[in-house]
């Protein structure tokens, strides 16, 4: 058989070159001038510069803050992905099984999605003020000593509640398109041979949508690393003791408000490598298990 | 046609230009809503009472937001003639060789009469080099102040503390009144930097920072952490009412009438009156009577406008201008009544009290007196690289005294670490 030997011609590069050019633009060059600044003392207004190497890492490194902050980074993504993928799911299903009233169900479980999370932090912000915030009342009456301010361990469960609650919507979105691809002959076989509603969920539903939910992953722990940034800014502000500053939040407190050029690039590097790790473990151990 | 049409237009063109033959001159500055209402009103009127220079003033967000935008735009050499930096920013753009031009030498330069003691002395030498030459002009200015609630103090039958001895005498009453007695909204500001300048303490090496980048902090020593010892205490006994790092949650403590006493800005009061419903006054910021040789003045906290270099000297002269302009004592007594910030002038707190304004205001005079006490060695300020991050040390383990994470010794030892590792980068970045 013959195969089919296509003209070289210029015509693929001329389409994907907008895509290039943006991720150049947009990417590839402050990405380079991270890396380069990583590498310089600097001050401020770039009047005076010196080479030195590792000094900024070195420095970064050896900060119980910056490792504090890690640490903090991970299990609070992990827990916000995981979290928020397992609610959506659960409700979701629950969702799509609704007869009566499914489009308001479905309406009001996607509402979340329209809030920006700053405005997310803000309510959050508002719910656990100490002096008028109902959450905060709610949980002391139920006799905790429920202290975010102060208590590193809650502080934490109110950036997560929040950041949960913000993405639980947009999950919500994916999985009931998902569960609405899945054939109804499918699922109708399945009811055939198998009685137990929860066995044919993880059967047959659960491995359907699992390109849904591995790609849910991806996208949920760069939403988890980065995008949380402005509920932390307006609820904790990293407190009480750092304890609930995410590596972002660190390189915006370090860079933006005090002006450590060097030091806030570096954390920048630390934090795309971080990044590029995950995404290839991720896509090279995870994937393996998806069938699309 | 086209070509007459083109001509007709760069003849309307240049005849425009000529009829505004006024400087452009950019403000950028931090004062936002009613701030920044009053920001414009200055511009407008120092619009109007010259033609030669057209001052544009612009909020750029909060204070750190404007000195970021100020630092990109320096870079990219689109920098605006003037800046409004605050206190823990002010090494930064004062140790950055040539970023800036220091205002007594634009102000010789062209011509405006200038005498550094004319200003009030808690403000004078805070924004100076270590000669003593203004680099930066001080703009909004205020200082920590005592606000209590007097409904409150009367119900418990205690006077207003002057010391902190008196604090201790006062605070079981006002517990048992069903007050929390203390809150306070800014803990590096007003626990640190000026619990130092209060008692005359010293600290950073190197003349308070002001001589040189090679510095080291003084917070650790025995007088401050004792300080923290009581206060700690104070919590533990349900004197004193700990709302987190925010300013509004301590604020609304007292405004809600859960706490009897509040530690803020000499700026506050105008925003207090808005919300509170019940009748309020101000004192001098309490002091530990023994320790150090207090009471000595505060310092003063806020923000400083910086001329940046890089212009024209007609631009610089329009820059001395306005500078003349906002000294002025009329200004000045507009920006207190208006704002509540300190007057930064002998001649406009004087023109302030011959008005009759604090016969009607009192508590808006607490702050002048205060900056206005005996000066110490202590006492003219401080000059410290990274400040910002260094308050996020001191935020971040004062939290972790606070819920007892950390001992105040423990808490005091990675403060000192940690700032001096801070200070040491900044000398490594700055000094050559």
């Amino acid at each position: 058989m013959k195969r089919v030997q296509f003209e070289h011609s210029a015509v693929p590069y001329l389409f994907i070159a907008p895509q290039i050019l943006i991720i150049s633009i947009f990417f590839l060059w402050p990405a380079a001038q991270a890396l380069y600044q990583s590498f310089l003392l600097e001050d401020a207004f770039g009047l005076s510069s010196q080479f030195v190497w590792f000094r900024n890492f070195e420095d970064v490194l050896s900060s119980s803050s910056w490792t504090r902050s890690a640490i903090f980074t991970v299990v609070f993504s992990v827990l916000v992905s995981v979290l928020s993928i397992a609610i959506s799911l659960f409700l979701a299903v629950r969702a799509d099984e609704v007869i009566r009233g499914a489009k308001t169900y479905k309406t009001l479980l996607m509402w979340g999605y329209a809030i920006a999370p700053p405005v997310a932090g803000l309510l959050g912000n508002m719910m656990f003020n100490p002096l008028m915030g109902d959450l905060y009342k709610a949980f002391n009456s139920f006799g905790f000593e429920f202290n975010h301010i102060q208590n590193a361990n809650d502080a934490a469960f109110v950036v997560i509640l929040i950041a949960v609650w913000k993405q639980v919507s947009v999950n919500f979105i994916f999985f009931l398109s998902g569960l609405q691809g899945i054939p109804k002959s499918v699922q109708e076989a399945a009811t055939l041979d198998c009685k137990s509603p929860e066995r044919r969920f993880w059967t047959i539903t659960f491995p359907l949508l699992a390109p849904t939910t591995f790609f849910l992953l991806v996208i949920n722990l760069t939403y988890a690393f980065f995008e949380t940034f402005g509920i932390i800014d307006v609820s904790t502000k990293g407190a009480p003791g750092g304890s609930t500053a995410t590596l972002v939040y660190k390189v915006y407190v370090d860079g933006f408000l005090g002006a450590d050029m060097g030091g806030s690039a570096a954390q920048s590097v630390l934090l795309m490598i971080m990044v590029s790790v995950l995404t290839v473990f991720q896509f090279r151990f995870i994937e393996r298990k998806v069938h699309y | 046609m086209f070509r007459k049409t083109l001509m007709a237009a760069a003849a309307v063109f240049a005849l425009g230009s000529t009829a505004q033959a006024a400087t452009e001159i950019t403000w950028w500055h931090a004062m936002d809503g009613a701030l920044g209402d009053v920001v414009n009103q200055i511009t407008e009127d120092f619009n109007a009472s010259q033609d030669e220079y057209k001052l544009v003033s612009i909020n750029k967000g909060g204070y750190e937001d404007t000195m970021t935008a100020g630092i990109a735009a320096f870079r990219a050499k689109n920098q605006p003639n003037i800046i409004q930096i605050f206190d823990a920013g002010a090494a930064t753009i004062i140790n950055a060789k040539g970023a800036v031009k220091p205002v007594q030498d634009l102000l010789e330069e062209n011509n405006v009469a200038f005498d550094i003691n004319d200003y009030i002395p808690g403000v004078r030498y805070f924004y100076a080099d270590s000669a003593g030459k203004m680099i930066g002009m001080p703009f909004n200015s205020s200082t920590p102040l005592l606000y209590y609630n007097k409904d409150a103090l009367a119900k418990a039958g205690v006077d207003v503390p002057k010391t902190w001895q008196e604090f201790e005498a006062a605070a079981p009453k006002l517990k048992e009144a069903g007050y929390i007695a203390l809150a306070q909204s800014h803990t590096p500001w007003i626990f640190f930097e000026n619990f130092m300048s209060r008692h005359n303490l010293q600290m950073a090496t190197a003349n308070n920072g002001y001589d040189s980048t090679d510095v080291k902090i003084l917070y650790n020593n025995d007088a401050l952490k004792d300080h923290w010892e009581h206060v700690k205490a104070w919590k533990d006994e349900g004197y004193y009412g700990y709302y987190g790092r925010a300013w509004g949650a301590n604020q609304d403590a007292f405004v809600q009438q859960k706490v009897a006493m509040w530690i803020g800005s000499s700026g506050s009061f105008g925003g207090l009156r808005k919300s509170t419903e019940f009748d309020f006054g101000s004192s001098t910021l309490p002091y530990w009577e023994g320790v150090g040789d207090a009471p000595k003045s505060t310092f003063i906290g806020g923000a400083s406008l910086f001329a940046f270099s890089g212009h024209s000297a007609e631009q610089d002269a329009g820059v001395a201008e306005f500078f003349k302009f906002l000294t002025k004592p009329e200004t000045q007594y507009y920006w207190h009544k208006e704002t509540g910030y300190v007057p930064v002038t002998n001649a406009a707190y004087e023109l302030a009290k011959s008005d009759g304004y604090y016969n009607e205001s009192p508590d808006a005079e607490v702050g002048i007196i205060q900056l206005s006490e005996e000066g110490g060695e202590w006492t003219r300020g401080y000059r410290l690289g990274f400040y910002v991050q260094i308050r996020e040390v001191i935020y971040r383990e004062v939290d972790k005294i606070m819920n007892g994470e950390e001992t105040v010794d423990g808490a005091f030892a990675t403060i000192e670490e940690e700032a001096n590792g801070l200070l040491k980068r900044f000398n490594d970045t700055y000094s050559n």
